[in-house]
């Protein structure tokens, strides 16, 4: 614990750069002096980005939006791990005093086979979106619902089922599975309903028309490498990918 | 001074049936003709999300567009304490009635009584449908949801997911958005800008919008168009707000003749994390309830740079608790603001800035142990050890007021419609239910009240009864919009001047925040309005937007954005200046009690300010629409 400073450093940053999503990347060198310390990741990018919109380059582009570690926007592999070094903390919370005077940091896009460069480091990653479309929903028309406190619910379930909802959808998962494998982002949505009454009546279908759906998109398959849910910036566990292979395994009959 | 565009459209009869009644008597529309109306919904938060998926169970064809990559990153993912309704379930006395006269008394009697009561009414629906969505909301061990209480209400009436309440109700939301998009009944566009509004003989018929990714402009037609875009709050660039978070769509379309209302209603949270320095990119906020338990002190001496070990008790100055000893540090939020405020610039601040205090757990901790504390608020303490590297558990917090929400907005009647007939303006976009001040819990109450239960009543309504032309969007309205947004991008892109976009931005947010922010006076606000235009000028000469507009362009659309917050800061500075009172978020330091507390001037601005636009470089005329309080009385609020 230090408390707030005036320390400044010298990063030697290696960014990817890609003009759209057919041009071929490749790394570029940058030597950005007078980092603050106190400065978020993201905020030591935009010092970077004013300096080169100022000598006439073109700011790299990245996606954020909340810089507050819930919306899923900011993404990064940061020296290999996706979100950086820091456990359980999104880019946009990480801080530049996580890393010493003149380290070298290497900054790439989340890869996989469903996530397509746009550019630098901006990804498209609808792939999630069809997943969630693929049956991430309880079948409820707005005006059909009965008392909320008709159903009770077990605490240890409610909890259950937040600590799943918490997925955030930043697609670190995937960018950090040898296998590109949607399992832990797929797992997270189908135990939350799975944990709940209301979820239970569309349970069969949801389970086998999401697990379709992640295959189609191209994610690969778990081999248990576990990297997802070490790199989980809201630390879903990898029991829900058990949890949804059981499910997986009550719809077949 | 016309007033004819502002009939507020409140139906008649006793406020507690006028909704029921009102549902009513709207026109419908036939299931099987439902399918040939298209409905435009701009953005995807709670607002937009609940509106396009519920027009769409109807059998609409609705198309739903926002900015980030997917519809569930709107920045209403970010609200953590929680949203109110008024079920009673812990049986404490709330009612419909209790939850309309505390919003109302909260907004310091500026918001319309009628729209208020309709939001007590269904924010029980919301919870029920919330709950039937599958949301984890807290529960008690006999399964039951539970609740707590949030400022300025002496109930427990707050339904909460542990800190992430916003966004286990957008990721509902958002479910059911998906829900229609596999049924093809809504069509979704992500990464994908609205720059224009298209109007056809007087009516919202369609949106210009830039992709992002390729910058390329399309046309989409429509019977109505839905804006749910959020609030302004990032006019001063520093605030709560997520980054994206922007006023240009409900800006264009006030330049269209959407009169704007309210614009200087903008809300200050105290509990924020203070900037760090001149890179901070935006602030951080923590929860109010920590002011449950933490105690709020500054040093008595002025300057006072010594670490807080040495500063003995009597050399503390509790300055809430001493000045208003019944509420201590529960008072509500903008009264902690300015307080904080006042002892900053009496040069008592703490920290390398010197624009913080401190929140005190010392106290707390040795009265109910470390770990009870650490069950309370241990998410929180660790956010702010990850932002500041400071240790909450031994040292006190640090914190300062941010913008946080802005309660003005688009001017809409009781359906949530316009001036512009057709075009439909909800959730914090719009100005209705907050007056002057919003309550905790309450935004998101309002964005699901508003996109479930009000817009599917009341746009139908108007789609059964607009009689609207045929039309394509080869019509020279889509042409015009399209051109002249086009020109305004390669505008900004040829001024190729030696300013970034943030360097306005940050210009403009300094203004904002020393004359438009906590406190206002005449003198202050004066010199916003001369420095505002000023800024504006030197942006249209010197900004510098590199790259072009055909692929992903982050600058250029930064840059359409700050050109609007420039415009908007303007008029909400006027709207300040004009509005010679002191209620809610506005405090006009010439207006306050013996106390030092707000004072209204009930007899003077009892209205709503609507500013209509008249024309580029034209002064805008403000029209006013009177509140009339038939079911609360107006008093002076008290904390002391
Ligand atoms: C940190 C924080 C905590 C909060 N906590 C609480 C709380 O506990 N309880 C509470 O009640 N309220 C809370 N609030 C307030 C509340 O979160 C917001 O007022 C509310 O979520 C706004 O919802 P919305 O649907 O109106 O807009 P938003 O969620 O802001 O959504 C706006 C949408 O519009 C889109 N958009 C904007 N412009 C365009 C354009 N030109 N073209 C296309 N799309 C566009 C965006 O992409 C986005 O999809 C909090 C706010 C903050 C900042
Ligand atoms: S920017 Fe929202 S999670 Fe990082």
């Amino acid at each position: 614990m230090g408390g707030l400073s005036d320390k400044k450093i010298t990063l030697n940053l290696k960014i990817w750069r890609q003009q759209d999503g057919i041009a071929d990347g490749k790394m570029v060198d940058y030597r950005l002096n007078d980092v603050k310390t106190d400065m978020s990741f993201l905020e030591m990018l935009d010092l970077l980005n004013e300096r080169l919109i100022r000598e006439g380059e073109d700011p790299i582009a990245f996606d954020h939006d909340c810089r507050e570690g819930i919306c899923g926007a900011c993404s990064l592999m940061i020296n290999g791990q996706a979100h950086g070094p820091e456990a359980e903390t999104t880019t946009c919370q990480l801080h530049v005093r996580k890393f010493k005077d003149e380290q070298t940091i290497v900054v790439g896009p989340f890869r996989a086979e469903a996530f397509g460069v746009h550019k630098d480091l901006m990804v498209d990653r609808s792939a999630l979106d069809a997943i969630v479309m693929a049956g991430g929903f309880i079948t409820v028309a707005t005006g059909n619902a009965p008392d909320a406190n008709a159903i009770a619910i077990r605490k240890e379930n409610a909890e259950l089922s937040m600590d799943a909802a918490q997925c955030i959808g930043c697609g670190a998962c995937i960018a950090s599975c040898p296998n590109a494998a949607a399992m832990l982002f797929t797992s997270a949505k189908v135990s939350q309903f799975a944990l709940l009454p209301q979820g239970k009546i569309e349970a069969r279908e949801r389970v086998r028309t999401m697990v379709e759906k992640m295959d189609d998109l191209g994610f690969g398959n778990c081999t248990n490498e576990q990297e997802c849910e070490a790199t989980c910036p809201k630390g879903i566990k990898i029991t829900n990918i058990a949890r949804m292979n059981r499910e997986f395994i009550k719809s077949l009959f | 001074m016309t007033t004819s565009k502002l009939d507020s459209n409140v139906p008649s009869g006793p406020i507690q049936q006028k909704w029921d009644q009102h549902c009513f008597d709207m026109k419908l529309v036939n299931p099987s003709n439902r399918r040939k109306f298209n409905v435009i919904v701009v953005g995807t938060g709670l607002a937009g999300s609940s509106a396009a998926s519920s027009l769409a169970e109807q059998g609409y064809n609705v198309s739903a567009f926002c900015i980030q990559d997917s519809p569930r990153r709107a920045h209403s993912i970010a609200a953590q304490g929680g949203i109110n309704a008024a079920k009673n379930y812990p049986n404490d006395g709330d009612s419909i009635w209790r939850l309309f006269y505390d919003t109302v008394k909260g907004g310091d009697y500026r918001s319309r009584e009628a729209n208020v009561y309709r939001l007590a009414q269904v924010s029980n629906n919301i919870i029920d449908q919330c709950v039937a969505q599958g949301i984890p909301f807290a529960r008690d061990y006999g399964g039951m949801l539970a609740n707590r209480s949030f400022g300025g209400a002496q109930v427990s009436r707050t339904f909460y997911a542990r800190g992430q309440t916003g966004q286990q109700l957008l990721l509902g939301a958002y479910s059911g958005l998906m829900k229609e998009v596999s049924k093809g009944k809504i069509k979704l566009y992500t990464r994908c800008e609205m720059v224009e509004l298209v109007m056809i003989d007087g009516k919202a018929r369609g949106i210009i919008t830039r992709n992002v990714i390729n910058g390329k402009m399309e046309r989409h037609l429509a019977d109505a168009v839905i804006l749910a875009t959020g609030g302004y709050g990032n006019a001063y660039f520093l605030s709560t707000n997520a980054m994206a978070s922007n006023c240009s769509a409900a800006f264009r379309a006030y330049r269209k003749g959407a009169y704007f209302a309210n614009p200087c209603f903008t809300q200050i949270h105290p509990t924020c994390i203070p900037a760090a320095g001149d890179h901070q990119s935006k602030l951080t906020l923590m929860s109010e309830s920590l002011r449950n338990d933490g105690r709020i002190w500054v040093p008595k001496k002025e300057n006072d740079t010594r670490p807080v070990s040495q500063i003995s008790e009597e050399e503390r100055d509790y300055y809430l608790e001493r000045i208003y000893p019944s509420f201590g540090n529960l008072v509500p939020r903008d009264v902690a603001s300015r307080n904080a405020k006042n002892q900053c610039d009496a040069g008592r601040g703490v920290g390398p800035t010197g624009l913080s205090v401190y929140l005190d757990f010392r106290d707390a901790i040795k009265r109910d142990g470390v770990d009870t504390v650490k069950a309370k608020y241990g998410n929180l303490f660790d956010m702010y050890e990850r932002i500041t590297d400071e240790n909450p558990y031994k040292v006190p917090m640090r914190i300062f007021p941010a913008i946080h929400y802005t309660m003005g907005g688009s001017w809409v009647d009781y359906n949530l419609m316009s001036t512009i007939p057709g075009l439909f303006v909800l959730g914090e976009a719009n100005f209705s239910d907050h007056g002057a001040n919003r309550l905790g819990a309450s935004a998101l109450m309002q964005g699901l009240a508003d996109g479930y239960f009000v817009a599917p009543n009341t746009v139908p309504n108007y789609l059964a009864s607009a009689n609207l032309q045929e039309a394509t969007t080869g019509h020279e309205a889509f042409g015009e919009a399209e051109d002249s947004s086009k020109k305004t991008f390669d505008k900004l892109l040829n001024i190729n001047g030696k300013k970034t976009v943030d360097d306005f931005h940050k210009e403009l947010g300094k203004v904002m925040w020393e004359h438009v922010g906590m406190a206002r006076n005449e003198k202050g606000l004066k010199e916003a309005l001369k420095a505002i235009p000023k800024i504006k000028e030197e942006f249209w000469q010197n900004v510098k937007v590199p790259g072009q507009n055909n692929n992903v362009n982050l600058e250029l659309e930064k840059a359409g954005r700050v050109a609007d917050f420039i415009d908007l800061a303007e008029l909400m500075a006027l709207d300040a200046l004009k509005r010679k009172e002191s209620c809610g978020g506005h405090f006009r330091e010439e207006c306050q009690t013996k106390e030092n507390e707000a004072k209204r001037d009930d007899e003077k601005f009892c209205h709503v300010s609507a500013w209509e636009h008249k024309g580029e470089g034209k002064a805008p005329t403000l029209h006013k629409e009177n509140l009339v309080y038939k079911n609360v009385k107006l008093t002076q609020r008290s904390y002391k």
